[in-house]
């Protein structure tokens, strides 16, 4: 399609000819996000450098009734920002600064293209950081942490982004400003500010975010245990919890991924485990004392063959690192790989581990588990190869079926990646009609003419009704013979 | 007792919106008192009660919208754990759908985030009668628009509330309430506040009013004894029923019938001029005045930063809550037109127009 000359006219007057890409080559970098199975080339990419700007580009695709995609730094894991056809990619990386860091009222105000990490070390002299620490976070811009709700490893304690934003200023398609939430936390009407966070670039353009800091934890420690059994090890995650203790963090990682790590950044992870619990305590001095005895012999009591605490910041450091590689440790033992996302309750944790083994004996695909125990947010990662006839199809199924699998057990399809165009196909087993269709209302409120982010993050009903017809075989439930939790 | 009256509440919707009939929502009737008044039917939700699931070790409650607030925090007791947010009831039949519809938090606010960050989903019943479901019982979840926390503190302008899941914690290990006399004004009780703050002081409540500034913290036994050195101040005994009277609105601060303002503002904000004494709350982000429903209160805590609700006894025709502005406000109607078609549930209770 060849873009609206005017439209281009338009755009440059807006932020200016360098800021308006129109080359295949200038627009290639675009193509995709971290989800790059799938792709798609921009007609036009345009970098504002203002808040103003965006609003003019906004404008602009109005009145041409022209779809608009905001991108932050590409990271995102489910084709959020995958460019539309006949659209404008509006890429928000120029948009960095900081603008604000409030050590009194603890809080940061920042442009939309600043990276999660840079506010926590802008934050860091006051002795305070910003809490969501997705595992991109030296290169997820907070825009996209906003459009996501990304999440972390410190969520069960500290929280998603949507716990830790104070104020949102969004452009709406319409071309007007609004002001969501307020700098005290508290503000009059509706909390538009949950509905706007997580809403994949669907109902607005965040262009200013204003994000609460918390005072850096007076200690942290980080015990590691290691179980002879998967099931003894995820059981031991909700007994942690149910004894009063809150981690900051409590990873949990499975036999190959364990070993890929330990490959990987040898870290002293012991090779021999079956599974492996990461917890992680922050606090007060005294408070973290008494927890990290508590939770030492409950490990024990749970039957963890060794329990190590860190000796020190640098040990724990090192104990993290294999965690925080497992995702590149596991992608070296296959071609390729899919990182899975879905939550479940904690008390399903063993069932749907060995519920995703079977299924994956069944495709004759390994699967990988590193995950956030303590949210029960699994990270199933399917190995393949995108070379061999059909492996493809059988990861992309053995895909759908972890997360039918999730639905069952009373979870949801995605915990922190977000919906984009990945998961379209079974947000239709997650939600009915009835819900699917009030989204769609919603977006309507925001966004009449659906310029924003189109065909992403909700499902049609037209789609869901092929999906159902691609799922069920002679009137049979999918997957019947499995157990379901 | 425990009930699902679904269908029963779903029909009503359905005969309202047939009959053009607009519908009150009643839980407890303990918090009436705020908002704007609401002319129609009552459509009573009380008797669709009954706590669904509590596994302590998931830290989720869900029970039904209409279960008394008091059961369900007598049942997170029995396992050592509470809402964090401390809930005013405001009278002994409150429910947690009346609970979560108002969005009040008590004192722990400043430090336990407000009431909608506990919200993990909801079953919910439009005005046209569907029942739709939102959310779930898991602590991370973006599948779909976060439409359960935007029901936090929405009045029933958008939906009944049928059931809700809340994250839940842990109690503390202990808490502890210190009471500084320092003949304190406003102005220095604030800054002093500011300070405390500042600190990793393990604060969960803090108060001024009369020149005594009240600080809850809460944490091991070590700590508190630690905290107790460092601040001098003086332990206050029984201090669980002084908090729970600021919470219920028990304290004679609250007392008779002038109007009372709730003022939210940056906790840093000197005083405000209204002229009475305040009691100031949350670090001073939650400010309490006794004067007239004419003041200028809402322009006055707008200049401060912040905003005002003429929290109890508003004269009739007073606009209770902040005023929003155009944009805001259409936003605010078009949602509920997609939840409340018909606009029959609690028309009026936020704003005129909604």
């Amino acid at each position: 399609m060849t873009p609206d000359p005017a439209l281009i006219r338009e755009l440059r007057a807006a932020v200016g000819d360098e800021a308006v890409l129109l080359s295949p080559e200038a627009c290639a970098p675009f193509e995709c996000d971290a989800l790059t199975a799938h792709r798609r080339r921009p007609e036009i990419v345009v970098l504002p450098r203002s808040a103003d700007q965006v609003m003019e580009v906004l404008r602009a695709c109005r009145r041409h009734s022209t779809p608009v995609v905001a991108r932050g730094a590409g990271t995102g894991l489910s084709g959020g920002a995958l460019p539309v056809a006949g659209g404008v990619l509006l890429v928000l990386a120029r948009l960095d600064r900081i603008l604000e860091v409030d050590p009194v009222r603890r809080l940061a105000r920042v442009q939309p293209g600043v990276t999660n990490l840079e506010i926590s070390n802008a934050a860091a002299p006051h002795g305070l950081y910003y809490a969501p620490d997705p595992s991109s976070q030296v290169a997820c811009t907070i825009g996209g942490n906003v459009a996501e709700n990304s999440g972390g490893v410190h969520c069960l304690k500290h929280g998603l982004t949507v716990h830790n934003l104070l104020e949102l200023r969004v452009a709406t398609i319409e071309g007007e400003w609004l002001t969501i939430g307020a700098p005290t936390g508290e503000s009059p009407g509706l909390p538009l500010i949950a509905l706007l966070t997580g809403s994949e670039g669907m109902l607005g353009v965040v262009v200013e975010v204003t994000v609460r800091l918390k005072p850096v934890p007076e200690r942290v420690e980080l015990l590691m245990a290691s179980f002879d059994d998967v099931r003894r090890c995820a059981d031991a995650v909700g007994r942690v919890i149910a004894s009063g203790i809150v981690p900051a963090g409590l990873e949990m990682m499975d036999a190959p991924a364990i070993r890929a790590a330990e490959a990987f950044a040898r870290c002293g992870y012991p090779l021999a485990a079956e599974a492996l619990l990461l917890c992680e305590l922050d606090g007060l001095a005294h408070d973290v004392e008494s927890e990290l005895r508590a939770a030492e012999s409950l490990l024990r009591a749970c039957g963890a063959t060794a329990v190590r605490v860190a000796a020190d910041a640098a040990e724990r450091l090192r104990m993290w690192s294999g965690r925080k590689s497992a995702f590149p440790a596991v992608g070296r033992l296959a071609p390729d790989y899919f990182c899975m996302d879905g939550t479940i309750p904690r008390r399903s944790l063993a069932e749907v581990l060995e519920g995703i083994a079977a299924l994956s004996r069944e495709a004759g695909l390994p699967v990988a588990n590193v995950f956030h125990a303590g949210d029960g947010n699994l990270h199933p990662l399917i190995l393949f190869d995108a070379g061999r006839a059909g492996e493809v199809e059988r990861a992309d199924r053995l895909g759908a079926e972890i997360l039918e699998l999730c639905i069952a057990a009373g979870g949801t399809v995605t915990g922190e990646h977000g919906v984009g165009v990945e998961k379209l196909g079974p947000m239709c087993s997650q939600f009915g009609p009835d819900e699917l269709e009030a989204f769609h209302a919603v977006k309507r409120a925001f966004d009449p003419e659906g310029l924003l982010n189109p065909g992403k993050a909700v499902p049609t009903l037209a789609r869901c009704a092929d999906y159902g017809a691609m799922r069920v075989h002679g009137g049979k439930l999918p997957f019947s013979h499995l157990p379901r939790f | 007792m425990d009930r699902d009256c679904t269908n029963e509440l779903a029909g009503q919707a359905r005969d309202a919106t047939a009959r053009r009939a607009t519908l009150r929502i009643v839980g407890g009737d303990t918090k009436g008192f705020l908002g704007r008044p609401v002319a129609g039917e009552a459509l009573e939700v009380a008797p669709h009660r009954g706590v669904l699931r509590h596994d302590p070790a998931e830290l989720v409650i869900t029970a039904r919208a209409g279960t008394p607030l008091a059961e369900v925090e007598n049942c997170l007791a029995a396992h050592g754990q509470r809402l964090a947010f401390e809930p005013p009831h405001h009278g002994p039949g409150a429910t947690l759908g009346g609970t979560v519809a108002c969005g009040l938090a008590g004192p722990a606010r400043a430090w336990s985030g407000p009431l909608r960050d506990y919200v993990l989903g909801v079953r919910l019943l439009t005005g046209d009668g569907r029942v739709l479901r939102f959310g779930g019982e898991v602590m991370k979840n973006v599948a779909g628009y976060d439409v359960s926390r935007l029901l936090a503190g929405s009045f029933g302008v958008l939906g009944v509330l049928l059931d809700v899941s809340l994250k839940v914690l842990p109690r503390p290990p202990g808490e502890r309430t210190l009471a500084l006399e320092l003949e304190l004004d406003e102005a220095t009780a604030l800054d002093r506040l500011a300070d405390l703050s500042r600190g990793a002081l393990p604060l969960s409540a803090g108060a001024w009013m009369d020149g005594r500034l009240f600080l809850r913290f809460d944490g091991s036994e070590a700590t508190l004894d630690d905290v107790t050195r460092r601040i001098a101040g003086e332990v206050v005994a029984g201090s669980n029923g002084f908090w729970a009277s600021l919470r219920e609105q028990t304290h004679p601060f609250f007392a008779g019938s002038e109007a009372l303002w709730r003022c939210t503002v940056p906790p840093q904000a000197p005083p405000l001029p209204l002229g009475s004494p305040p009691l100031v709350e949350w670090n001073g982000l939650q400010r309490w005045y006794r004067c007239d429903a004419a003041a200028p209160v809402f322009a006055v805590a707008a200049a401060a930063g912040g905003h005002a609700t003429l929290f109890r006894h508003a004269p009739p025709g007073a606009e209770v809550f902040a005023p929003l502005d155009a944009p805001l406000l259409r936003l605010h109607r078009q949602l509920k037109h997609v939840f409340d078609p018909a606009g029959i549930l609690n028309p009026g209770r936020m704003y005129a127009e909604l």
